[in-house]
């Protein structure tokens, strides 16, 4: 069975610092990956070259089989890889509910209506719909700016879920969030994204939502991949525990 | 959308305006007229500026649409005020839609400093062309309507009048269904976050283009009406302050209100009139402190004043389970 995303040879150096080292990963479909490592190990920059916005130096980057290295971040987006951020980028402006209109509105072929008005119609019954999946409906028409930063990471994430993509990519998703409600937060995360049936990959820092929540963890320093297996395997790595993990578990 | 903003009720307000012509003193005509063409222009730069980027150089396609309605009334005759309003909207267009595209990837200050750039090229080229009159320009014949010749100065400025405010009037109405559609929102979308609008899946550069476009249009459809004003075209319509003009009104209306645009034209127009007539050495001092008043008392343009944001502020929503403040890291 062809893999959903199949990484091979990735190389990539911002002059003398090498951020991704021979990096090959395969990504079966369902498949909720976790990736590990300190700052500036490569997974953001793994990210990034997945979604298109780094090119590789070299290596190859195939979606259900098509190569997608050389794209644009739209084009990848369009193809099904949507990404939420470490720092949730949304029109700051906006309300949520227009947050999510633009992105469904993107979602469904980039069709921009001068003659329909955004506040009215399907566009604005999607958004609603995406933003009651994270029960953020309350908030729908308050402008993002006033939002806490918590609540805009969901924002940022339904917004990615817009185009029910085959691949979902989130950097850190329960980053700024408190210690408390970080498992109610990926439990939200987990149960929305789960009516698409998506594969997941998420950048995450905090080991117990990483063993409760990735059914595989590839640990990255200095640019390689360190460890790739089962979260109890990984996380039980020496080298993992050294280099990573600083012995948390 | 509201009843206030409907489009057949705007439109029965340009309909107003253009009947209010006809009460208003003689001399106020032509101010009026003159208003409402740099308006037009204005109103493309706020269109534009709802993506995010400023253009400083409209006299551009203001002066591609002015010039190309002239040369068109002069070679073949062509004297009908609404074709010439027709053939500079498209001249300003045309060159809009080749420009466009190559400059949508810059932003900020390189996208403005490009726009100046371009029009100061063409107003370079406008020098030295002799044909075209060179700095002195060339005049044209009197504009018609319909195949009405309008001899009778009155009749004339009226006629002017009437085609500058239905002109401007309905690009005001298309302007205002722009802002509120899903084109629209995207737009200001692109202003708040273009890479993030890319990751979407929408082009960035495609919304900006497209609204650079409806800006050219509507800066050579006001060319040609400053031609038929002043029967004359010469390349100072392409000049830097020519444009300044322009973005002069687009900041005093800010991106809030269509309305906004007409007024600040309309205002600017008079403080003009009025500072020139008293003072006669020191009007751009007077225009001067205005703008730097409406910056300072109104930052968001003078739109603002009746266009707050209707937010609904009202009850604060349920509580969800993640309300840490902003810890993102970055």
């Amino acid at each position: 069975m062809t893999p959903v995303l199949s990484v091979r040879g990735l190389q990539k150096r911002f002059g003398a610092v090498v951020a991704a080292d021979n990096v090959s990963i395969d990504i079966p479909a369902g498949q909720k990956l976790c990736l590990i490592g300190a700052n500036g190990a490569g997974k953001t920059t793994f990210v990034n070259m997945v979604t298109g916005y780094m090119k590789p130096d070299s290596g190859a980057i195939e979606l259900d089989g098509s190569p997608i290295g050389r794209r644009s971040p739209r084009d990848v987006a369009r193809l099904g890889i949507s990404r939420s951020f470490q720092i949730p980028q949304l029109f700051i402006e906006l309300t949520a509910a227009e947050n999510l209109n633009v992105a469904v509105s993107s979602a469904e072929g980039g069709k921009l209506s001068v003659a329909i008005p955004a506040d009215s119609g399907d566009h604005r019954n999607k958004a609603l719909a995406l933003l009651q999946r994270f029960d953020l409906k309350g908030h729908a028409d308050r402008p993002v700016s006033e939002l806490a930063g918590g609540v805009r990471k969901l924002v940022d994430i339904a917004m990615a879920l817009a185009r029910r993509p085959k691949l979902l990519l989130l950097d850190e998703p329960t980053s700024g969030v408190s210690a408390e409600e970080k498992f109610a937060t990926m439990d939200r995360v987990i149960h929305a994204v789960s009516e698409d049936a998506a594969t997941i990959v998420f950048v995450e820092h905090d080991m117990d939502i990483v063993s409760k929540y990735a059914d595989r963890v590839v640990a990255f320093y200095n640019g390689r991949i360190l460890a790739d297996g089962e979260p109890s395997t990984v996380l039980k790595d020496n080298e993992v525990r050294r280099y990573v993990t600083g012995g948390a578990r | 959308m509201s009843r206030a903003t409907h489009p057949l009720v705007l439109l029965a307000l340009v309909v107003l305006a253009v009947l209010f012509g006809r009460v208003i003193p003689a001399w106020t005509l032509s101010l009026a007229t003159v208003a409402a063409s740099k308006a037009l222009v204005a109103l493309g730069i706020v269109v534009l500026a709802r993506t995010g980027n400023v253009s400083f150089g409209q006299g551009l396609f203001f002066a591609a649409g002015g010039y190309g309605v002239a040369l068109i009334a002069n070679e073949w005759g062509l004297t009908d005020a609404v074709a010439q309003v027709l053939i500079g909207a498209v001249c300003g267009g045309l060159l809009g839609l080749i420009i466009g595209p190559l400059i949508a990837r810059y932003t900020g200050i390189f996208f403005g400093m490009l726009t100046l750039a371009l029009s100061m090229v063409f107003y370079g080229a406008l020098v030295k062309t002799t044909v075209l009159g060179g700095s002195d320009g060339f005049n044209v014949g009197r504009p018609t309507l319909f195949g009405a010749v309008f001899n009778d100065p009155r009749e004339a400025d009226f006629m002017l009048y009437a085609v500058s405010v239905v002109a401007t009037g309905l690009a005001g109405i298309f302007s205002t269904i722009l802002f509120r559609s899903q084109f629209g929102l995207t737009s200001l979308a692109v202003r708040e976050n273009n890479l993030r609008v890319e990751y979407l899946g929408t082009s960035a550069n495609r919304i900006v283009s497209i609204n650079f476009a409806i800006a050219a249009v509507f800066a050579g459809a006001s060319g040609a009406l400053a031609l038929m004003a002043q029967r004359h075209i010469d390349p100072e319509f392409a000049y830097w302050t020519t444009s300044g003009e322009f973005v002069f009104v687009a900041v005093l209306a800010g991106t809030q209100s269509v309305a906004a645009v007409f007024v600040s034209a309309l205002v600017l127009e008079l403080v003009r009139s009025f500072s020139n007539l008293y003072l006669p050495n020191t009007w751009q001092l007077v225009l001067g402190l205005f703008l730097l008043a409406v910056i300072l008392f109104l930052p968001r343009g003078i739109g603002s004043l009746w266009n707050r944001k209707k937010r609904r502020v009202a009850e604060p929503p349920e509580p969800v389970a993640v309300q840490k403040e902003e810890g993102v890291s970055p």
